[in-house]
């Protein structure tokens, strides 16, 4: 066990930032596997959602139990419930900029949807769905604080989190707002507005702070361009933007567009972190669909019309904002299958070398394995058996689509359905045994073009996709040396088990098995995982995560608008 | 229907392959999207996005005669696009004006180094086409289609359905598919070729026909002891079985190392088989042979 020394680090590092009014993150502690904490989005940069804890293990995993449960309520009310009975929480304090904030259920009042990443640093935690954001002791789930944010409106599809920054917090509201906490009293530092409301921009995306910024992404659904933002964390300045999409004339990758103005329409929204490599300074993101999305004639006419940088990964020099390479993974996507699920940092061998690279297991079906220093490409396998809309791959390693596999008025049948084989669900990397787990669903739906006049299609508009079957949802392991998977195990009884995973140094993988149960599966090398452990608490929201508190370790998963914490007995 | 020579209509399948209910209770990886706002008020549920307050329709209907009379050369008469001038009703400048007043100077100044001149209208006038810019809809997104789906051929359908799809196995024109073609609208129809029931059936099938119901799946549990527990399957995980029994009796067993043996069989395996097999043309030949069952 190598606890003390990264609590002694990470106090140290909390003690400077109180002291000094936020200091940088300690890269090490970041740049390293996932230990006592739980400081960022994915617990550490690489987003490999591997701990090194190891207290709860294979031997002893059957005697996890409940340590304590918290239901939140959203909005401007008493932040605690009266679920399993202790005192009402502390009143919210409230921000944002509406007069009349919009009432939506899990923002203005109920149980909040806690689909995002929760921090743990120094033994509190901190929580948000949309529109808020919660301080709760990790050792008892008791609320120090609730801010609750008032909206304006936007999509309020989900919150994945904060980002923390010495004392600071940070993170994004629907109307498109970055918010700044003081960590001990959740009193507002200050907001920026991150997007322009009016083209119907929603923000999700957990910050992610490296160094002196912190990068901010937002979503949208409309024709609108994408962008990175980078933000100082002390001021809310705005250090640089990088649009992911050509916005004026010389642009690099504007011939792969139609016109300037389908460009400048073009989609590839940036909503969910990127992982970060101390060594090359580069934040490595993936990219959303183009838009319109399910028609290419007025924004892809030609073949070489590849709609950059739109479904693709993504390198930028965080010190610039500049873009460093770039790689493509759905060239032309008509399907809505954007890129932007977690990149995943592992140095390892590869064809007999050793190599820094990124894995990506897309939305469309297909496997990526890049050099993260360069972009070189260096595999591309299909780990989806139902994706049967690409004819063929190309040199680039590309998976190119076959056009009779596009929406078409009289309905093609294609996998994967809308929500992809995968999606934001976060995977894990296991330093172990050195394969990749991934949630794979491997659903039909009959596609219909809805409209023949590609002028009229905006956004997601003139699709109908209608599921008409499943092979079923499996946890998946993929050798990335190869591309192969090393086994699949199919989830009984359930199609969900989407909401990501985390594996241990004590040989678990923590899932949500579909059928409302957080399921702690025994790793067997190159064999299938055993199910040893579950608790049936219902629609489990987010990935688990792991920590250590006063020495004890604790699976932390939410589920139901509540934060479940389990230890062993 | 079926492909392969040999196949019986209920497959046993493994546990882990209990495919078809899997997919009938997935949970949509992505969250169901909201309505945009000019679509305005969806199930009781408030938009997003602020909705305009709607223009007087005097307006609207001068804003777009106007509008026809200079602007549509360029931008098309439904202000889409058109040969030189970009789509409006997407622009960022239009989403973001509220009653012209971002409108007016482009209007009466041009942006000449893009093409576009100036044009002598009052500030009243762009108001006008500003009011009509903002009437258009700005998507339709998941609405069902409208459009004729049939393409294929029903000779081709038929002899398919007698033939090499085998689907006589199971299924007879003047049996179960009997006046299907009256019962479900084309969509539909095509759907549950592929589904086998339940699946791709929106609430709006053609007049009062009754839901399509999805065949229960059927479990066998084995104990050690050889004795074997049968019903419709309630819920199954890799820790619990649940069924109910022929007599509506409720039980649930505990599962240890797959102890005991559980046997999940499906009516609709079939369909799940055929899901990687199918050639489009094939369920469009069906879907208009299936039509004219009347």
């Amino acid at each position: 066990m190598t606890r003390t020394p990264a609590l002694l680090l990470l106090t140290s590092w909390c003690l400077a930032g109180q002291s000094l009014g936020g200091q940088a993150l300690d890269s090490a502690l970041l740049a390293g596997p996932v230990t006592d904490a739980w400081p960022t989005y994915a617990g550490d940069y690489s987003q490999r959602r591997y701990s090194t804890l190891s207290e709860i293990d294979t031997a002893n995993v059957r005697h996890l139990t409940l340590a304590w449960v918290r239901r939140l309520t959203a909005g401007p009310g008493s932040g605690e419930g009266g679920f399993f009975g202790p005192p009402p929480g502390p009143p919210a304090i409230t921000g944002g900029v509406a007069e009349e904030p919009v009432t939506m259920p899990g923002s203005t009042s109920g149980p909040p949807r806690l689909s995002g990443s929760i921090l743990q640093v120094n033994g509190i935690l901190y929580v948000t769905s949309p529109d808020n954001a919660w301080a709760v002791d990790a050792l008892d789930g008791h609320i120090l604080w609730h801010y609750w944010w008032k909206s304006r409106g936007g999509t309020h599809i989900g919150n994945r989190g904060m980002a923390i920054y010495g004392d600071w917090l940070f993170f994004e509201t629907p109307d498109d707002y970055l918010v700044s906490l003081d960590a001990k009293t959740g009193a507002e530092r200050w907001h920026r507005e991150i997007a322009d409301f009016s083209q119907q921009y929603f923000s999700t995306m957990a910050p992610v702070v490296v160094g002196n910024h912190v990068l901010v992404g937002t979503g949208d659904d409309l024709d609108a361009p994408g962008f990175l933002q980078s933000f100082d964390p002390n001021t809310g300045d705005l250090q640089w933007k990088l649009y992911t999409v050509p916005m004026q004339k010389g642009d690099p990758g504007l011939e792969t567009w139609a016109s300037l103005d389908a460009a400048r329409h073009g989609g590839a929204q940036v909503w969910i972190p990127g992982s970060y490599d101390p060594a090359t300074q580069l934040y490595i993101f993936g990219t959303g669909n183009p838009t319109p999305a399910y028609t290419a004639t007025l924004r892809a006419p030609r073949d070489t019309h590849t709609n950059l940088y739109t479904c693709s990964v993504v390198a930028v020099n965080v010190n610039t904002g500049k873009m460093v390479w770039y790689y493509q993974t759905s060239p032309n996507d008509t399907h809505d299958w954007d890129a932007t699920q977690a990149p995943v940092l592992v140095d390892g061998m590869f064809a007999g070398k050793p190599r820094k690279m990124v894995l990506q297991a897309s939305r469309n079906g297909y496997f990526f394995l890049l050099d993260r220093t360069t972009g070189e490409h260096l595999l591309t396998a299909k780990y989806s058996d139902a994706a049967n809309w690409a004819d063929r791959i190309n040199a680039k390693g590309q998976p190119v689509r076959n056009p009779a596999k596009d929406n078409t008025v009289a309905g093609s049948l294609v996998s994967p359905d809308n929500g992809g084989a995968t999606n934001w669900h976060p995977p894990s990397y296991d330093l172990r045994t050195g394969l990749f787990y991934v949630v794979l669903h491997e659903v039909y739906s009959m596609y219909y073009l809805t409209d023949t006049d590609p002028r009229m299609l905006v956004g997601l508009g003139g699709s109908e996709q209608d599921d008409v079957g499943s092979l079923g949802t499996s946890i998946v392991a993929i050798d990335y040396q190869t591309g192969t998977l090393a086994w699949k195990y199919r989830l009984v009884g359930g199609g969900g088990g989407g909401s990501g995973l985390l594996t241990t140094a004590g040989g678990l993988l923590f899932a949500n098995d579909g059928s409302g149960s957080l399921v702690a599966y025994g790793l067997q090398g190159r064999k299938p995982p055993a199910p040893l452990w579950h608790a049936r608490i219902g629609s489990i929201e987010n990935a688990p995560e792991t920590y250590t508190v006063d020495g004890r370790q604790y699976v932390l998963v939410t589920a139901e608008g509540a934060v479940w914490a389990f230890a062993l007995q | 229907m079926c492909l392969r020579k040999g196949f019986r209509f209920c497959a046993l399948v493994i546990i882990a392959c209990a495919a078809s209910q899997a997919a009938a209770q997935a949970p949509a990886q992505t969250p169901p999207r909201p309505s945009p706002a000019t679509q305005g008020e969806r199930g009781g549920r408030a938009p997003d996005y602020p909705e305009r307050p709607p223009a007087p329709p005097e307006q609207v209907a001068h804003g777009q005669q106007i509008f026809r009379s200079n602007c549509s050369f360029c931008h098309g008469s439904d202000a889409r696009g058109g040969e030189k001038g970009p789509n409006l009703v997407r622009d960022q400048v239009v989403l973001r004006d509220q009653n012209g007043e971002l409108i007016t100077p482009i209007v009466q100044n041009g942006i000449l180094d893009q093409g576009m001149p100036k044009f002598a209208l009052s500030a009243a006038d762009i108001t006008d086409i500003a009011a009509w810019l903002h009437s258009q809809p700005l998507s339709d997104r998941g609405a069902p289609t409208t459009l004729d789906i049939l393409v294929g051929n029903a000779r081709d359908g038929a002899a398919y359905f007698n033939g090499a799809g085998h689907c006589t196995q199971c299924h007879s024109t003047t049996g179960d598919l009997a006046g299907v073609g009256s019962r479900y609208e084309p969509k539909t129809i095509q759907n549950l070729i592929v589904s086998g029931g339940g699946m791709g059936v929106r609430r709006r099938s053609r007049g009062s026909a009754p839901p399509v119901k999805m065949p229960p799946l059927r479990v066998t549990v084995t104990f050690p002891s050889g004795q074997r527990v049968q019903g419709e399957l309630d819920h199954v995980s890799a820790f619990i079985v649940a069924l109910r029994e022929p007599d509506g009796t409720y039980r649930s067993f505990a599962r240890h190392d797959s102890i005991p043996k559980v046997v999940v069989t499906n009516p609709l395996q079939w369909h799940i088989d055929m899901l990687p097999q199918w050639r489009d043309a094939d369920i469009h030949n069906l879907t208009a042979y299936l039509v004219t069952l009347k």
